[in-house]
This record gives structure tokens, C-alpha cells and sequence, in this order.
């Protein structure tokens, strides 16, 4: 997948964004191993060194876990990969609230319309 | 982290002209830094000043706090913003003269890089493209294990394609101890591989912070501000 960072956002922010999502939609597997520091940040096309505080960052959230010798893992834990991927969809879900607001749609008629369009969607 | 630049009150004046005036900064080992300014900021005279081409008038340079000598000179890889290479050379030649200059080049990663872009150590530099022979003085200085790598307008004068090659081989030979300083005004191209970003004009200091600061911010790219800061 690519990274596609934009400039106006610190860097590392945007890499924690991205490797959440490359783990919570199974791109890497529980339990499987990352590729280095420095291979994610060639193909990322960013500084090691931001790589180095992104994966910091995750190690700190525990979604990865570091093991002395052998490298960076993801976690076995289902249930943290799970939680993370409900608070990610609130995000979401809450910026597009926002936005249909702004629309001047009241809360009856986001409701009306998102079941429209679900209902498309699997037609 | 260690500081590995220092200058303090560093000045360099051609006549009347302030090439540099009173700049005083540090730049810490294991960073990627910008240089950035417009033509004529003094980007060049600082980093020909670190590489001893040219004496300050007055002010102080350090290198990993020893004053400039040739045993610093020796650990700084130096990338001009011309061609420093005899048209007349083979590329083998110029290895040759690499390796023979410093004892801190690899040869042998010079040779797998130049194999990747086929270059063969038979072609003559003088019927190279400008994107080719700037590749190829990119590849030699990025072979050297250095501690500071001074890199004076890589990206100019090139197609995006041998940008993003450039970029990508900057990162990939960068060792994190060690520290380059990119002098450009093609911020954009750069600004997601730096650290920290040093702002210079007429010979002037006017901002040094890491990049990521300076977009919480402002809440805008690097490129952005910039634009702003230099409006002509």
C-alpha cells in the first residue's frame, strides 16, 4: 500500500496513522514480524529517524512490541487490535457528523440516509 | 544527543558585502538538516566555510568541538553544487580517486550502486547527462563513512525521476550517527526526509526547528512557510 503523507501534517503522526491501519486491516498479522526501521523508512521514503518515533509511539500504545535482539513484533492481543480499530472508526464517524452538520442535515436525516446508502451499497 | 556543528558569530565578508553575518548555530549528530534559503543567502558560503574552501572573517567553526583542521576535514564528505570531477576521468578513475583520498571510502558499495544504474567503470565522465554525473558524484561522497556529509544542492538541475533517486539513496546509505546538511530551495522535494530545517537569509540566521514543530505550528508544510517567510 502506498504511504501517500502530505507535507502539512508532522510525519510521524501520519506513519502512526498508517501502520495502525496496515495492522488493524491485517496487512501484517498478529504476532508477525515488521520490517526494519530502516526497510520502512526507504519505502516510505521518510528519515529513519521519524520511522524510529512512529514505531516508539506504537510500542508505547503497545500495538508493537520490540524484542531485544530479533526486532519489532505486532501484538498477539486481538482484543488491543480491535479496541484500536473501534476508536479509529469513531474518529471517523465523528469528523463525518461534523461534516453532514455543517451540511445543516439534522440527526434524523444523517440516520435516513446512511441506511439509504448502505442499502445501495449491497445491491 | 552531541553536538557536532558549532558556530558562533561566524561572519564572512567579500568588501562591504555580508556573505554570512554573525550566524551562530548548532547542529546535533544523527540529524537530517535543511539548509534553506533563496539565492544569494549564504547557504554555500557556510558550507564551503565547514569544508575549510574558504576562512571566515571572523567567528568560530567546530567540528565535534575541535576547531577546523584537516582532521576534521577528513570526516566530512563534501558534495559540491558543481562538478568536481575531470571531464576527461572514467568513472573508474574517479572511484580510484576517492579511495585514494579517503580512507573512509567503501568501494565496493560505490560499485553496487553505480552497477544498479549501470554505469560501467569504462564511461567517460564528459559524455555523461548532468542528472547522470550528479548521480555519480551523490554515489561517490554517499560511500564514504563520514560523520557529516555536506550535500550543496543535490537535487537541482534534475528530473523528478533522479530526484526521488537521489533522495532514496541519501536515506539508504545514511548512517543514524551521522549527520547531513542538505542546502536547497527545492523544499518540497526534501522537507519529509528532514529533521530539522535551518532558515537563512542575506547571511542571516532566521529560524532553526525541527520540521515536525514547525507544521503543528503553523499547520502548514515546511514548503508553505517558507513561501511565506522569503515572500519577495
Amino acid at each position: 500500500m502506498p504511504w501517500n503523507l502530505t507535507s502539512d501534517r508532522p510525519i510521524y503522526a501520519q506513519l502512526i496513522e498508517k501502520l495502525q491501519l496496515d495492522i488493524i486491516t491485517g496487512h501484517y498479522k498478529p504476532g508477525e514480524k515488521l520490517p526494519s526501521v530502516r526497510d520502512l523508512a526507504s519505502e516510505a521514503s521518510v528519515n529513519p529517524n521519524t520511522m524510529q518515533k512512529a514505531l516508539s509511539e506504537l510500542e508505547r500504545s503497545g500495538l508493537v512490541y520490540a524484542q531485544r535482539t530479533s526486532g519489532r513484533f505486532i501484538t498477539d492481543d486481538q482484543e488491543l487490535i480491535k479496541n484500536t480499530r473501534n476508536e479509529l472508526a469513531r474518529m471517523q464517524i465523528r469528523d463525518f457528523i461534523r461534516t453532514m452538520r455543517q451540511f445543516d442535515l439534522d440527526d434524523d436525516e444523517i440516520l435516513h440516509l446512511i441506511q439509504e446508502i448502505m442499502k445501495e451499497e449491497i445491491e | 544527543m552531541n553536538e557536532l556543528v558549532t558556530c558562533r558569530n561566524l561572519t564572512k565578508r567579500y568588501g562591504s558585502k555580508f556573505a554570512l553575518n554573525n550566524v551562530s548555530l548548532s547542529i546535533e549528530s544523527g540529524k537530517i538538516v535543511g539548509l534553506l534559503g533563496p539565492n544569494g543567502s549564504g547557504k554555500t558560503t557556510l558550507i564551503k566555510i565547514l569544508n575549510q574552501l574558504i576562512t571566515p572573517t571572523s567567528g568560530e567553526v567546530l567540528i565535534g568541538g575541535s576547531p577546523l583542521t584537516v582532521e576534521t576535514k577528513a570526516k566530512i564528505s563534501y558534495l559540491p553544487d558543481r562538478m568536481c570531477l575531470g571531464n576527461w576521468m572514467h568513472v573508474a578513475d574517479a572511484i580510484d580517486f576517492f579511495a585514494d583520498f579517503y580512507t573512509d571510502f567503501d568501494r565496493s558499495r560505490a560499485q553496487d550502486m553505480l552497477d544498479k544504474l549501470h554505469i560501467r567503470p569504462s564511461d567517460t565522465i564528459r559524455a555523461m547527462s548532468k542528472g547522470t554525473k550528479e548521480k555519480l558524484q551523490l554515489i561517490l561522497v554517499m560511500s564514504r563513512r563520514a560523520s557529516l556529509y555536506c550535500l550543496d544542492e543535490p537535487i537541482a538541475g534534475v528530473d523528478p525521476a533522479a530526484r526521488d533517486y537521489i533522495l532514496s539513496t541519501i536515506l539508504n546509505n545514511y548512517d543514524p550517527d551521522a549527520t547531513i546538511l542538505i542546502s536547497t530551495h527545492l523544499i518540497s522535494d526534501v522537507e519529509n526526509i528532514l529533521d530539522e530545517v535551518i532558515f537563512i537569509r542575506e547571511g542571516s540566521v532566521l529560524l532553526q526547528s525541527s520540521v515536525d514543530d514547525l507544521r503543528i505550528q503553523n499547520g502548514k508544510s515546511v514548503d508553505h512557510v517558507f513561501r511565506e517567510v522569503f515572500k519577495c
